[in-house]
């Protein structure tokens, strides 16, 4: 326990508690930084690594446990999202085996986007549930949307896989992206073949985050792209569910 | 068969048969259900069209000004009105304050004062007969506590410190045992209270054996003349109820006497739910009555409850606003033996809510406990989501002080029903008391001095020892002068408005508390926090008071579950309480207090000038134990954990929290966001948290009921401590509901 003291994690921003980012209410931690540069990201403001605030693991698992009876209760737990929160898997690990002992469930929203080593397995046994965001199904498309490969997210996803790690894969529909009928019928034969999958949580693109991207300078290329409707939404879901996937999606 | 032996048939027995025990008959009696609500049944025709009539009434009420039709000339007693119908035909439980649907009484022992000045705000020809009578030959509550009252006590009412005090009116929050007609019918009852003041000290005549018999004198006629108004509607009450329509009926009349005969300012109806359910099981089990008949009862019953109205003039509206009368009835709980007390009726009573539609009365209010079966929980869940017409509290913190036959009066205070009762004491102002404190006992607004001539602080910057060292002087006054002005307003109370209807159905022996409370709590918290944590200079005006303050750098608020802060709020609630422990109090009272406001906190900080937490003069306190909206930024879950750290051993009376928050960030899908709610109100309870109104709203709802109330005529929303129709608020109240903080997170 002593030793998370001495560790430094560089985060976001926390929420006390959230219902959107797995199931019941979670305490949602903010990591600082990832390498994608997704075009629809609602938070670019966490992309570098080096802004944001320092806390010590020691604090953050402090300031988690305030919250452990909201987490019994609500069968909810401790979101880390980011950001991509795998970036600082190192110094995460500590802190995931510290509150594991505690009997938190510990979510992980990822895109997977780092090597699968060591830690990296280490952090998926830890772990009680993988989010993991397939943010497109087709390797050129993915690198247009993300700027990089999606062999990492792939790989990821066949990790989970082998330790049977109880996962949600999130699809975030962009119109004129990933939203076609076409492209849910491949997406739900993709998730089909990981039995470890429990569902697909289906989020609709957004442009609440349009206003970080201005604050930061960074031009905007989605800005003509338009949001789905809910109709859209529970179409896809329906695709999926045909094919005996289940799907989570605001209705 | 004799009446009784019907009344009785099928019920196990034990000790309440032979002595005046209700809960002993519940507990032997009733049947828990762990089920869902599948069971529930719609309302029927009749139900829908009575509704509509009484709604119509309703609008009619709201489109004259808040009152339909008024007596002006009958003084208000159980028997002063004949029989009142809405459609007599068609009514099942029946029964009505006065001769008319909606009409108000006349009830001039809390105060002429009030009468007068109602009739002269809605226009009513007031009976100058009356009047002779009020102000010549017959003497009031408020003439006998202004006969009383202190200069100092009339100053700290006058400038604010102390509002709400109960001198002009019923004081209320005292529970009838309403039940206790329905078991053992009013002969029985009447033979009890005579055997009581038999063994009354017969050897020794002081003024209390004198008070105690001639009461219980008082308490026989009342039960008399309850028998006699049960006659005009065709009724005898004389004997127990021998079915569910008759033990419905018994006790509601057993109410309706109490809301014939006080006005007071907190009328609840106690914890009959499950009580009636056992004779609505024993009735449906025999095949006498169907689902839908028992909902139709309890229906038919809270269209009633709906229906209870006082006169009140347009002051008291300012502070308890939208026409409240605090019929609360605590639903649902746990036994000492750990089962549950959620019988079909719990659901049943929740259920009018979809029936009827939502309305602020009765105040249903759910007994929490992290025991409760799951689908009653859901169900509570649902229904708080659909109707944001409910609040919880705590019933796993609160048995261990009340056992497992309590109920709340009013908002948030418990009391053993039948042998506990309170005597009301409104709030005092902390917020205005630490100015009071800065300024040495120099009133911000007014400039007069009120509090005692102290040292006022004279330092460029506030300093924090010299600040609490002066304000816990201050307290020590403002508490002494808080309670002598409660002894008054009871003693006097008892001795011209004595509750007699409702004393009738309470134990010989019963257990007074004092109920007082505090105003501006989270306002001195953060002005604590902010002394110590940051910089707070003082900004003085021509007269030398501290009329406003500049805060240097932050300081930790609370609600964002800050221990530092947190420690503060934990610490103020203790320290105002001790003060009130160490004071006399009449008839030995046990000292409680609340952190409460209803909607008083608009009034409050209307009445008191800025703050060294950096609230501007004028603007609204946080209602209750919340805190500032705006300032819990660590979000919902954040807040919720510090309001239930504060310590109810030293709030006994209560804690009250409002929670508004909007339905998606509950949850994507409904069944989520059902579960987040009741996972949400497991949390709460398993950090102790005491009291908690639930509103599930969207801002934009609230906003458009503002500019169109005609579509929302059922709107309601929870705010501390009890339910109002939205529309009913003034505006200013209804801006500071909207102003308050949505959690759009949780």
């Amino acid at each position: 326990m002593d030793n998370l003291d001495n560790i430094n994690i560089r985060i976001h921003s926390y929420e006390s508690a959230g219902t959107v980012d797995g199931p019941g209410i979670r305490f949602v931690v903010f990591m600082q930084g990832c390498p994608l540069r997704c075009k629809y990201c609602h938070n670019p403001d966490t992309w570098e690594l080096n802004s944001g605030k320092v806390v010590s693991a020691k604090n953050l698992f402090d300031e988690i446990l305030k919250y452990t009876s909201f987490m019994k209760f609500s069968k909810g737990g401790v979101t880390f999202s980011g950001g991509e929160p795998l970036v600082q898997k190192k110094a995460l690990l500590p802190l995931l085996k510290e509150l594991k002992k505690e009997g938190v469930h510990i979510a992980i929203d990822t895109a997977g986007t780092t090597n699968i080593d060591d830690t990296t397995l280490e952090i998926i046994d830890t772990m009680d549930l993988a989010m993991l965001d397939v943010k497109h199904i087709v390797p050129y498309e993915y690198k247009l949307l993300t700027g990089l490969s999606n062999d990492m997210n792939i790989s990821f996803l066949e990790a989970l896989a082998s330790k049977n790690k109880r996962t949600w894969v999130r699809w975030v529909v962009v119109p004129n992206i990933n939203d076609t009928k076409e492209y849910a019928q491949k997406f739900a034969s993709l998730i089909k073949k990981y039995p470890n999958v429990e569902l697909v949580e289906i989020l609709p693109y957004h442009k609440n985050g349009i206003y970080k991207w201005e604050a930061l300078n960074i031009p905007y290329q989605l800005k003509d792209t338009p949001e789905p409707t809910k109709d859209n939404i529970k179409e896809l879901a329906e695709i999926l569910e045909n094919q005996g996937v289940k799907t989570l999606y605001s209705s | 068969m004799n009446n009784q032996v019907k009344a009785w048939e099928g019920f196990k027995t034990n000790k309440w048969q032979e002595e005046i025990n209700v809960r002993d008959f519940i507990n032997l009696n009733y049947t828990p259900y762990e089920g869902d609500d599948s069971f529930l049944a719609p309302a029927t025709e009749r139900t829908t069209k009575m509704w509509k009539k009484v709604a119509d009434l309703m609008k009619q009420e709201r489109e004259n000004n808040g009152l339909l039709d008024a007596d002006t000339s009958v003084v208000s007693s159980i028997t002063s009105h004949g029989a009142g119908y809405i459609d007599k035909d068609e009514e099942i439980i029946v029964g009505l304050q006065t001769d008319k649907p909606l009409k108000r009484a006349l009830m001039p022992y809390g105060g002429y004062r009030m009468v007068e000045g109602s009739c002269k705000a809605y226009n009513l020809p007031l009976d100058p007969k009356l009047t002779e009578i009020f102000t010549t030959y017959r003497k009031t509550h408020n003439d006998g506590v202004f006969d009383a009252y202190t200069p100092d006590i009339r100053a700290c009412r006058k400038s604010g410190i102390i509002t709400g005090l109960p001198d002009a009116y019923g004081r209320g929050r005292i529970i009838g045992d309403y039940r206790r007609i329905a078991l053992y019918g009013i002969d029985r009852l009447i033979e009890d209270k005579n055997e009581q003041k038999n063994i009354s000290n017969l050897s020794s005549m002081t003024a209390d054996v004198i008070r105690e018999r001639e009461e219980i004198a008082e308490q026989i006629r009342a039960l008399q003349d309850m028998k006699k108004m049960a006659e005009s509607y065709g009724l005898d009450i004389s004997k127990p109820a021998t079915n569910a329509r008759e033990a419905i009926q018994w006790t509601y009349l057993g109410y309706l006497s109490a809301v014939k005969d006080q006005n007071g300012a907190a009328m609840s109806i106690g914890r009959i739910s499950t009580f009636l359910d056992i004779y609505i099981e024993r009735d449906i089990k025999n095949g006498v009555i169907t689902e839908s008949e028992a909902q139709e009862m309890m229906d038919d019953l809270v269209i009633k409850l709906r229906m209870v109205r006082f006169l009140r003039t347009p002051e008291y509206n300012e502070l308890f606003s939208g026409d409240p009368v605090w019929v609360t009835e605590s639903i649902g709980g746990m036994g000492i033996d750990g089962r549950t007390l959620v019988t079909k009726n719990s659901f049943r009573i929740l259920h009018t809510l979809y029936n009827l539609g939502p309305a602020p009365e009765p105040n249903l209010t759910v007994f929490w406990s992290n025991n409760l079966p799951v689908g009653f929980k859901k169900f509570c869940a649902k229904v708080s989501i659909d109707t944001s017409s409910i609040q919880y509290e705590n019933d796993d913190l609160m048995r261990g002080f009340f056992g497992d036959d309590y109920g709340i009066a009013c908002c948030v205070s418990p009391m053993r029903i039948g042998k506990q009762m309170q005597f009301f004491g409104a709030r005092a102002n902390l917020a205005k008391a630490l100015l009071y404190a800065i300024n040495g006992g120099k009133d911000e607004k007014s400039g007069e001095q009120i509090g005692p001539e102290f040292a006022p602080i004279t330092s460029e910057y506030l300093e924090i020892d010299e600040l609490e060292r002066k304000f816990d002087k201050m307290m020590d006054w403002l508490a002494e002068t808080y309670v002598n002005a409660l002894n008054i307003i009871h003693y006097m109370h008892d001795k011209y408005s004595y509750e007699k209807s409702m004393m009738a159905l309470h134990d010989k022996d019963v257990v007074r508390t004092l109920g007082c409370g505090i105003a501006g709590f989270s306002i001195v918290v953060d002005s604590l926090s902010a002394v110590k944590n940051a910089k707070v200079k003082i900004i003085r005006d021509e007269r030398g008071l501290a009329t406003n303050f500049e805060i240097e750098g932050d300081y930790p608020k609370y609600g964002n579950n800050n221990e530092d802060v947190d420690a503060i709020a934990r610490r103020v609630v203790k320290q105002f309480m001790d003060k009130i422990r160490r004071l006399p109090i009449y008839r030995n009272a046990v000292p409680t207090q609340s952190i409460l406001t209803i909607t008083s906190n608009v009034v409050y900080g209307k009445k008191t000038g800025a703050t060294p937490d950096g609230r501007p003069a004028g603007v609204p306190f946080a209602p209750g134990a919340n805190p500032l909206h705006g300032r819990d930024t660590n979000g919902a879950i954040a807040s919720l954990c510090s309001v239930a750290k504060l310590p109810f051993q030293h709030a006994q009376d209560g804690i009250s929290n409002t929670f508004t928050i909007i339905p998606n960030s509950l949850g994507k899908t409904r069944d989520i966001q059902v579960d987040n709610l009741v996972g949400l109100l497991d949390g709460y309870c398993g950090n102790d948290g005491q009291h908690i109104n639930v509103n599930v709203l969207n801002r934009e709802t609230l906003q458009d009921a503002m500019e169109h109330p005609e579509e929302y005529p059922q709107l309601t929303i929870r705010v501390s401590g009890y339910a109002v129709n939205f529309i009913k608020l003034t505006r200013e109240q209804q801006l500071d509901v909207i102003s308050r903080t949505f959690h759009e997170k949780i």
